[in-house]
């Protein structure tokens, strides 16, 4: 008797729940379908830095995120700096590999056409490395905004 | 590609702030404020580290 009361006191709860996710859908249409986006959006802005912001309709953020981690990008490689590869040797080589693996397919891009270099050639191309890795942080802060966006928690 | 030491530290500062600004904060106003400030922030760090290594060196 205890338990049917405990189970439906629990059913009522459940039948309660998607009311009070209302306004929070109501302010943010994306969030529509939040399982599916909460994945698309994380996984299209790794691969392609703002596109996760993009395919939400925030063009202008989009834009403007696309613009800053790609150019930090290229910049970094046009300075030579060095792509670090999944080695698994000293712990700032696996460090400098995560950070960036952050860049999704520019890294994947870039080491498929064996662009960079293994070693610094030269002083200032340690700037270069630093930008490679940075570009690669700042896209997967991107990537958690994206998902903030997609479950409705950020507008 | 070769930048000085100033210029890779402001391009690194602009791009930056850039995405700081963008994911911190929920609207376009404080949005453009604290990237704004993030900037200021890189560029002070940026003076200030600089005169250090001078007061150091000299």
């Amino acid at each position: 008797m205890r338990e049917a009361a405990t189970l439906a006191r629990s059913e009522r709860n459940m039948a309660t729940t998607p009311t009070r996710r209302d306004p929070v859908l109501a302010k943010n249409p994306s969030a529509a379908s939040p399982s599916t986006m909460s994945v698309v959006a994380p996984a299209v802005g790794w691969l392609i830095p703002g596109a996760g912001h993009l395919i939400q309709k925030r063009w202008i953020r989009g834009l403007l995120l696309m613009t800053s981690i790609v150019l930090m990008f290229v910049l970094g490689l046009l300075m030579d700096g060095r792509i670090y590869r999944p080695n698994g040797g000293d712990i700032l080589d696996i460090l400098g590999f995560i950070g960036d693996l952050g860049a999704g397919g520019m890294y994947i891009v870039s080491r498929a056409m064996d662009l960079g270099h293994t070693i610094v050639p030269h002083t200032t191309a340690d700037y270069g490395t630093k930008y490679l890795i940075v570009a690669g942080l700042l896209n997967f802060i991107s990537v958690a905004d994206a998902y903030h966006i997609a479950i409705g928690k950020k507008s | 590609m070769v930048l000085s030491h100033f210029n890779a530290a402001l391009l690194f500062s602009v791009f930056a702030s850039v995405v700081f600004g963008i994911t911190v904060r929920d609207t376009s106003r404080e949005q453009i404020r604290y990237g704004l400030y993030c900037f200021a922030m890189f560029m002070g760090g940026l003076i200030v580290a600089g005169w250090v290594m001078w007061a150091l060196r000299h």
